[in-house]
């Protein structure tokens, strides 16, 4: 079987790969600015909340996460689960996994503003959402543009882990077809739809990066 | 009625007394300079005018309208609605510009304006190029604030200012972070606003200039009003404090 052939058989797993990677990206950055709120809130108990939630989310493997997603409702409430929920589970898992490592690199960024650009949008009589959506956030985005590019980067190779919970990704494919045909091609294959997937991810981002190259 | 009314401020700061009990009045159209050693709290009783800072007791009110008001040995502010109604009336200049980078010369004049006053944005436009004509930066339209010299970006922060037509405006230290050259002209287009009829507040270490332009001139030290009055009379005041001030700095 040459290379080809196994990129065909491979295909629908990369479609479901990079399924995967594009719902939580499209969800987790959004979530990730609401828990970055949560976490600067002047609520003790929101800001408390948030940031157990965050030291959970990092500190435990996403392997594990995605396992009490697809199970957890069986285990703990009872309820039977079916085929279609894999790819939900997964998907949920990944976007509150990347959730809480997105709210701690938007935290980042806006922390490191200067208390003048806020007091000169009060002064001007900018509203507080408009003093960020206008003011804070574009410049925050600049900032934390490199740090967004290490984490999407990471999204692309971990969507190999929803494997653990037998969802037909590429890499579950791959593996499966290396064991039928006893043979290593189906891992180069593999190796180099990630890296081509992350060349291009890579690309884009430094495009969005140039982009906004036009202030300092 | 004064523009802007000032009465008994008092503000500390982690227990320590900044401003010992601050009145001041400034008229319409008037230009007052406020001098005094770093640290005597010129620049916070700025902050506390323009409500970037609560102050802890005192009165505050513009135009007659009330901003906040003495109750038992404490500052009691109006609705936030309120006040911001109010602070229509005023502008800031910063020591540090503090201009947006990411928005051109044209658009940090103009976004305030347009998004705040709701205002019309062709018009706007129009005023903001006359306002860079003013400023001797009519082809810096386009520029971003990075691209500028310091001088230049004061005088763009002093144009965004001025868009959103204040009835008077705070400079806190215009020029201390500008070399002598650019100092001038910036205190050269500070000086050419004095025909526009906006009251003033300068907060600033350029004696000679403070000395010209004012009407009025206070000098703080220690959180206290040592002296106020005409620039003849405080600069040729026999008060020691005053005295060796004004004279270390002409040495």
């Amino acid at each position: 079987m040459n290379i080809l052939d196994i990129a065909a058989k491979l295909a629908p797993g990369m479609l479901v790969s990079i399924q995967i990677f594009l719902v939580t990206l499209i969800l987790s950055l959004p979530l990730g600015l609401l828990v970055a709120f949560g976490r600067m809130s002047k609520i003790k108990t929101v800001s408390y909340l948030c940031k157990i939630y965050i030291s959970i989310m990092r500190g435990t493997p996403l392997m594990l996460q995605l396992m009490v997603v697809y199970f957890g409702p069986y285990y703990i409430f009872g309820v039977s689960i079916t085929g279609s929920y894999r790819i939900v589970a997964t998907v949920i898992g990944f976007v509150i996994n990347y959730a809480a490592y997105f709210a701690e690199i938007y935290r980042s960024g806006i922390q490191s503003m200067s208390g003048g650009q806020y007091e000169a949008a009060k002064i001007l009589g900018y509203t507080k959402s408009q003093t960020f959506f206008v003011i804070i956030l574009p410049q925050v985005i600049k900032r934390i543009l490199p740090s967004v590019t290490n984490e999407v980067i990471t999204l692309v190779k971990d969507t190999s882990l929803a494997f653990t919970i037998s969802v037909a990704e590429m890499f579950t494919m791959a593996k499966a077809l290396a064991s039928s045909t006893t043979s290593m091609y189906p891992f180069v294959c593999a190796a180099l739809f990630y890296y081509i997937f992350n060349a291009i991810v890579a690309f884009v981002m430094e495009f969005i990066e140039k982009k906004l190259d036009y202030y300092k | 009625m004064s523009l802007l009314n000032m009465k008994s401020v008092k503000k500390s700061f982690d227990g320590v007394e900044i401003l010992k009990d601050i009145s001041l009045e400034v008229g319409e159209g008037e230009i007052l300079s406020i001098i005094g050693p770093s640290g005597s709290g010129k620049s916070t009783l700025l902050r506390c005018a323009t409500l970037l800072e609560d102050m802890d007791d005192g009165e505050l009110s513009y135009n007659g309208n009330t901003v906040c008001k003495s109750v038992e040995g404490k500052s009691v502010y109006e609705s936030s609605a309120a006040l911001k109604k109010i602070s229509e009336c005023f502008g800031l200049v910063f020591q540090n510009f503090n201009l947006f980078p990411h928005m051109n010369v044209l658009q940090n004049i103009c976004d305030a304006p347009i998004r705040v006053q709701k205002r019309d944005r062709t018009s706007v436009k129009e005023e903001a190029f006359e306002l860079l004509k003013k400023m001797g930066l009519f082809d810096k339209a386009k520029a971003y604030p990075y691209q500028l010299s310091g001088g230049q970006s004061q005088r763009v922060a002093i144009a965004r200012a001025l868009a959103l037509n204040p009835k008077i405006l705070f400079f806190d230290e215009p020029t201390s972070a500008l070399d002598p050259e650019l100092t001038g002209e910036v205190l050269r287009v500070i000086k050419s606003l004095s025909d526009l009829n906006i009251a003033m507040v300068i907060v600033t270490h350029e004696m000679a200039f403070a000395r010209e332009i004012s009407d009025k001139v206070i000098f703080m030290s220690g959180g206290v009003i040592v002296e106020a009055g005409t620039p003849d009379v405080v600069f040729a005041s026999d008060n020691e404090k005053t005295k060796n001030f004004i004279g270390a700095l002409n040495k």
